[in-house]
């Protein structure tokens, strides 16, 4: 893509941010569907989380107590590392990727094929803005949504990395409870849900502007699908770096 | 009343619309006919603000929709309602649903209200049974037939129909046509209908433009459409088999009136 093409999209991207930020025509029709996408998007994700949460901890965990066969280094740095990896990385950073393919895909087929199927014509000529009808409830629900979602999975990611690693015999309860209280800094949990908070902009805004801005038919519903994804993760790792950088640096 | 002036559009290189004038009466079933690729589509969606075109007016009631604010063509679009070629339902919510989203987003009216006027739309349209259906569930005439309810839900003064007998069988498609006629009446608003179908011109065409390459080739009523000396014209009007016997038989009435004389 060049870079004209780029800075096009971005400028169209902000555009469309312009017109979703408008005053939803009903507040209580916004209230029905902000919940709706709540359900839809959390609550909707949190079994795919839970999962790859609780096996994601047990393998962390694992392969801390692997890289740590050294008698210098103490039992209790195995849940040490287990807990700085599941709240500082894996928890905000990689289960919202996770949430980028399964909420952004979906987000974005759903609008391309309001697009191709001129739903979204019939919602504008009606007088509805329908940027701020379709796309505002879905970013203000991942918004609110997504520090939850990432809350449980680093809940669970503990969770995993205990009694996996437990069974697994490579650390003992005691050890593994030692390690993740040991020097525990609450602003970690900070940074990891400050940067939940820009992701769960990201994924729905750069995925609802591509299903939006879909032309032709389901060949191109299924593109923006992928589109939506690819550029959510470019966006999302960017953002990882620099929110990084700024609070962590 | 919607008078279009000299409206034009192209994309790129090609223009699809040239100097486009026309006035759309009220209280009458104004088409737009011509083939496929003339400019039918982009006309209507210049008109209601889904493209922006070059340069013209489209004035509803004196005032032009172009050059409006956003919030005063809000305003304007609250009263079109709008029959899409694909029927445009939306697949997520249940036909109810569908005839009450304007209702939810315009009215006050109480649930109860709502319910009410979605029925009688329903009802109007000959469907009183099909409230809790999906559109999967519907046949593509059901479709058209729920998409007039909802464009009629809030009583609009401006009805736009882009082909709504595309896809349909003949029956179909004149139950449609009727339809379209009698709401017109009903509700004294300015409809527009798009069509390349003869049978609907024939049926509902109070007043009709004929487009062709971007240009208004020909305009009048239905009366003096089979009789119009232009030969592009002719041309579409007479593509069909059944016309065209009609056609071979005016003609051979003309010759014999001739003989005699």
């Amino acid at each position: 893509m060049n870079p004209i093409a780029i800075i096009a999209h971005i400028g169209q991207y902000f555009l469309l941010l312009g017109r979703v930020f408008r005053k939803p025509e009903k507040s209580n029709v916004f209230w029905t569907r902000f919940f709706h996408e709540v359900n839809a998007i959390g609550i909707g994700s949190l079994g795919i989380v839970a999962i790859i949460s609780i096996f994601m901890g047990a393998v962390i965990t694992i392969q801390a107590a692997f890289g740590f066969e050294s008698p210098w280094i103490p039992l209790y740095a195995v849940g040490l590392a287990a807990r700085d990896s599941i709240i500082l990385e894996f928890s905000p950073t990689i289960v919202s990727l996770i949430l980028a393919g399964k909420v952004g895909s979906s987000i974005a087929s759903e609008l391309g094929n309001m697009r191709v199927s001129e739903q979204i014509d019939a919602i504008d000529v009606m007088g509805v803005n329908s940027a701020s009808y379709l796309i505002l409830p879905k970013i203000a629900a991942s918004v609110f949504i997504f520090p939850f979602v990432v809350t449980i999975s680093m809940f669970l990611g503990h969770i995993g990395g205990f009694v996996l690693g437990v069974a697994a015999g490579v650390v003992t309860p005691y050890e593994f409870i030692y390690g993740i209280q040991y020097e525990f800094r609450p602003y970690n949990v900070v940074y990891a849900l400050i940067k939940t908070l820009f992701f769960g902009f990201i994924i729905p805004s750069v995925s609802a502007y591509h299903g939006y801005y879909t032309k032709g038919g389901s060949l191109e519903v299924g593109q923006s699908s992928t589109r939506a994804v690819v550029y959510s993760i470019i966006v999302l790792l960017l953002f990882n770096f620099l929110l990084t950088q700024l609070l962590l640096a | 009343m919607i008078e279009v002036r000299g409206l034009s559009k192209a994309f790129g290189e090609k223009v699809v619309l040239k100097d486009f004038n026309f006035t759309f009466e009220q209280g009458k079933s104004n088409l737009i006919i011509g083939e496929s690729g003339t400019g039918k589509s982009v006309l209507i969606k210049c008109m209601v603000g889904l493209i922006l075109p070059e340069q013209g007016q489209v004035l509803y009631h004196g005032k032009d929709f172009l050059t409006m604010s956003y919030e005063e063509q809000k305003e304007v679009r609250k009263q079109i309602g709008m029959l899409f070629q694909g029927s445009a339902l939306f697949d997520s919510m249940t036909v109810e649903d569908n005839i009450m989203f304007p209702l939810t987003m315009f009215t006050n009216m109480t649930k109860g209200e709502k319910e009410a006027r979605v029925q009688f739309c329903l009802d109007r349209v000959n469907l009183p049974q099909a409230a809790k259906l999906y559109p999967a569930e519907l046949s593509g005439g059901m479709k058209k037939r729920v998409a007039i309810a909802r464009a009629i839900a809030v009583k609009p003064r401006y009805l736009f129909c882009d082909e709504p007998n595309s896809g349909l069988d003949p029956k179909t498609s004149i139950l449609i046509d009727e339809l379209i006629k009698e709401i017109t009446l009903e509700y004294d608003m300015t409809t527009l209908v798009i069509t390349h179908d003869m049978n609907s011109v024939l049926e509902i065409g109070d007043k009709i433009a004929f487009l062709h390459k971007g240009n208004k080739e020909w305009e009048g009523t239905r009366k003096e459409i089979l009789y119009a000396e232009n030969e592009i014209l002719s041309k579409f009007v007479y593509a069909t088999k059944f016309l065209q016997h009609f056609r071979s038989k005016l003609q051979a009435e003309k010759d014999s009136l001739t003989k005699g004389d």
